[in-house]
């Protein structure tokens, strides 16, 4: 008999999602899909707000990186008041970003996905969490709780708050750093390197190994990040890359601004999510990867003595990588890079200049605004009329982008463990954990408004459905 | 000066004749909450936040002349109920969100909310919907975060002069209008002045440009204005 089989919620991930697998009559994965479950919003009721809110109303979105979104939608209001931001400014938004970076990567290592790893998948589920990382390992858990907390100050250093901090401004920052926070961030930064060292030859000694590799499965596809105009690792600025799954660059240097030529958004019934894709190959083809993985592979170099030994050595095992475990090892990597970057920029003389705003009126009527969040390129794009009043926001998120291959990866999974229609706890978590390697961010990523596709399914007391209204 | 003599709760004190109950608290350090009373400008009792008893019936401070042998109650359970329900009434009414209001952090209905310890809002949210002018060069009015204490119409009117600002309708649809219902950037009468931006208590009449908390507001420059002209 056909069954399916519920995992709702999925657990550790930020947002609300349930996956179904369907079974077919031999009790084999026939199909199973990821749907997001919840919906925000952000787009439709963004309109008729001025440009100068967005960065602290989008921030919103989301409490883990609403650097990310206050950034981007800073980017937008540059464009549009088309000023040059001071360079201090940019310099300033640049650390604030790799602070992000940081905190949102530590807290899905470290609280998210490391009681998977280091308790183990079939461990028990009341204690595989960070409280049950923390009795077992008490000095890497206490490690990796500081690790974020640099993160966390990094971004309450510059802003004034950790979360939320209304600091990013259309044209620039509205506060210097200060001397005296510049010497902290720079006090504190050793530890914080030497713990993602330690985290890194940990993940390096137990997780790099064909068992890990098996578990949360691999497949091919597209990859997209951000670099610099000479291929290096960015988070900023920069062009938009895309290479295939043999590392063939099918895409190079796009001008962010112009992203609409190389994505398409398409949806599905069953998922508020929509789902991203290159253009060029349609759709589902098009199945892009981005995030930590996705900016790792299609980089040249990061640029920092110690990132850069620690790609090459990620890169010996065959690149690019589409191992789903390989999400974690990227996102470590990053942190390392991260570090390393917020170490150079802090060391810079014109870190502690006064200039960081350029004040214009409304110069353009559109603005994208476009750099790296922790998971992925983030794109905001705006129209607002003459004075500056929003007409239309389309927001694409780091996570939708992932959609397409985390439902690969939920049915890798489901289909590699499942046999037979046994199932165990471990199992399922499994599925989940494959989920968790993308970091899925779906309070981001869930607003569009009006063009829903809804299905209704009317089903008899024997289970069959008996009708079937479908709007798209 | 004339003096007279009234009791606020249970103790007598002594104020100038012609003074509203809401100066005689204040001339003896006793503080009542206020919205739309501003120094220099005046009162017209339109938010209710000082209500008080007087004499066994409920007024408005701001409005109600002191006479001799008045007993005024200003702290009472009752009278701090009737307060935050007004309160959150006028946080029901529109819609309020602080989280991302140029005025946050300077706000004088959030500071009253923190005041009177206004931990919820028991009534219903409307959630009406509402426009945003922003077609003047310089100002922007979000009726959103307008609470109808008609600051800016007063001090348009009594201390500008150009009587820009208005209010039209009634009930649930009242709201400030410039120049009888056109946009603000095409109300010939405004001389752009910005006093209605100073004295707005909340951040509903504010600067354009200024990104999330960034409106700090002088409302005290419109007594200092007063004292100055009286001064010649």
């Amino acid at each position: 008999m056909k069954r399916e089989i519920k995992i709702d919620p999925v657990t550790r991930i930020e947002g609300h999602a349930k996956i179904t697998i369907q079974l077919d009559d031999a009790g084999n994965v026939a199909d199973a899909r990821f749907h997001v479950t919840e919906l925000r919003g952000f787009e439709a009721f963004c309109v008729g707000r001025t440009l100068w809110e967005m960065p602290s109303l989008t921030a919103r979105i989301c409490g883990i990186c609403p650097i990310s979104h206050i950034l981007a939608s800073a980017k937008a209001g540059d464009a549009i008041l088309a000023v040059r931001v001071p360079e201090t400014a940019v310099l300033l938004r640049r650390v604030m970003n790799l602070g992000q970076i940081v905190q949102s990567h530590a807290l899905s290592f470290f609280y998210l996905s490391a009681p998977d790893l280091l308790l183990g998948w079939d461990s028990d589920p009341a204690t595989r969490n960070v409280i049950g990382l923390g009795a077992k390992d008490p000095d890497l858990t206490r490690r990796g709780i500081r690790l974020r907390a640099y993160g966390q100050q990094v971004i309450e250093r510059l802003g004034g708050k950790r979360i939320h901090p209304a600091w990013a401004v259309p044209g620039g920052v509205n506060q210097p750093l200060s001397a005296e926070n510049r010497r902290w961030l720079q006090e504190h930064l050793p530890a914080a390197l030497d713990t993602i060292r330690f985290t890194l030859d940990l993940f390096k000694r137990s997780f790099v190994n064909d068992e890990m590799r098996g578990a949360l499965g691999e497949f091919p596809s597209l990859y997209m990040g951000l670099v610099a105009p000479d291929g290096t690792w960015e988070h900023y600025a920069g062009g938009l890359r895309i290479i295939d799954g043999a590392g063939n660059i099918l895409a190079d240097h796009v001008d962010p601004t112009h992203y609409q030529d190389v994505v398409g958004e398409a949806s599905e019934a069953w998922s508020y999510l929509k789902f991203p894709y290159y253009r060029a190959l349609g759709y589902p083809d098009g199945m892009y990867r981005v995030g930590p993985l996705g900016r790792v592979n299609v980089c040249d170099r990061f640029g920092t003595p110690l990132a850069d030994a620690e790609l090459e050595e990620f890169r010996g095992r065959g690149a690019p990588s589409g191992r789903i475990i390989d999400y974690h090892y990227a996102r470590l990597i990053e942190i390392l890079a991260s570090l390393e970057r917020i170490e150079r920029l802090l060391k810079d003389e014109r870190i502690l200049g006064t200039r960081i705003r350029a004040e214009a009126g409304i110069n353009a009527l559109e603005g994208i605004g476009v750099h790296e969040a922790p998971r992925g390129t983030l794109f905001h794009h705006y129209q607002v009329d003459e004075n500056g009043v929003m007409r239309t926001v389309n927001l694409i998120v780091s996570t939708g982008q992932n959609n397409l291959a985390m439902n690969r990866t939920v049915r890798d999974i489901a289909a590699a463990y499942i046999k037979d229609g046994k199932l165990s706890e471990g199992i399922l978590n499994r599925v989940e954990g494959g989920i968790r390697a993308f970091d899925p961010c779906l309070s981001c990523s869930v607003h569009a408004v009006g063009n829903m596709p809804i299905a209704l399914e009317l089903i008899g007391p024997d289970g069959t459905v008996v009708d079937r209204a479908v709007r798209d | 000066m004339e003096q007279v003599v009234i009791q606020i709760d249970g103790n007598e004190v002594r104020t100038a004749r012609g003074n509203t109950v809401l100066e005689a608290a204040r001339d003896n350090g006793i503080r009542i909450p206020t919205l739309c009373h501003l120094d220099g400008l005046p009162d017209i009792g339109a938010c209710r936040l000082c209500m008080v008893e007087i004499d066994g019936r409920f007024g408005t401070a701001c409005t109600t002349r002191v006479r001799d042998g008045m007993k005024v109650r200003i702290n009472t359970d009752e009278l701090h109920e009737m307060r935050r329900t007004v309160l959150e009434l006028l946080f029901a009414e529109r819609n309020h969100v602080c989280s991302f209001c140029v005025s946050n952090g300077h706000c004088e209905l959030q500071d009253l909310a923190c005041e009177l310890g206004m931990d919820s809002v028991r009534v219903p949210y409307r959630y009406p919907t509402l426009s945003l002018d922003a077609t003047h060069p310089r100002f922007i009015i979000d009726h959103n975060r307008c609470v109808m204490c008609a600051r800016c119409v007063r001090v348009c009117a009594e201390v500008e002069g150009a009587h820009t600002w208005g209010i039209a309708f009634r009930g649930t649809q009242v709201r400030v209008i410039t120049d009888l219902g056109v946009d603000w950037g095409n109300a010939e009468t405004c001389t752009s002045c910005g006093k209605c931006v100073q004295v707005c208590p909340t951040g509903a009449i504010v600067l354009k440009g200024q990104a999330t908390a960034e409106m700090e507001k002088h409302p005290e420059l419109v007594a200092e204005l007063e004292e100055r002209r009286r001064a010649g």
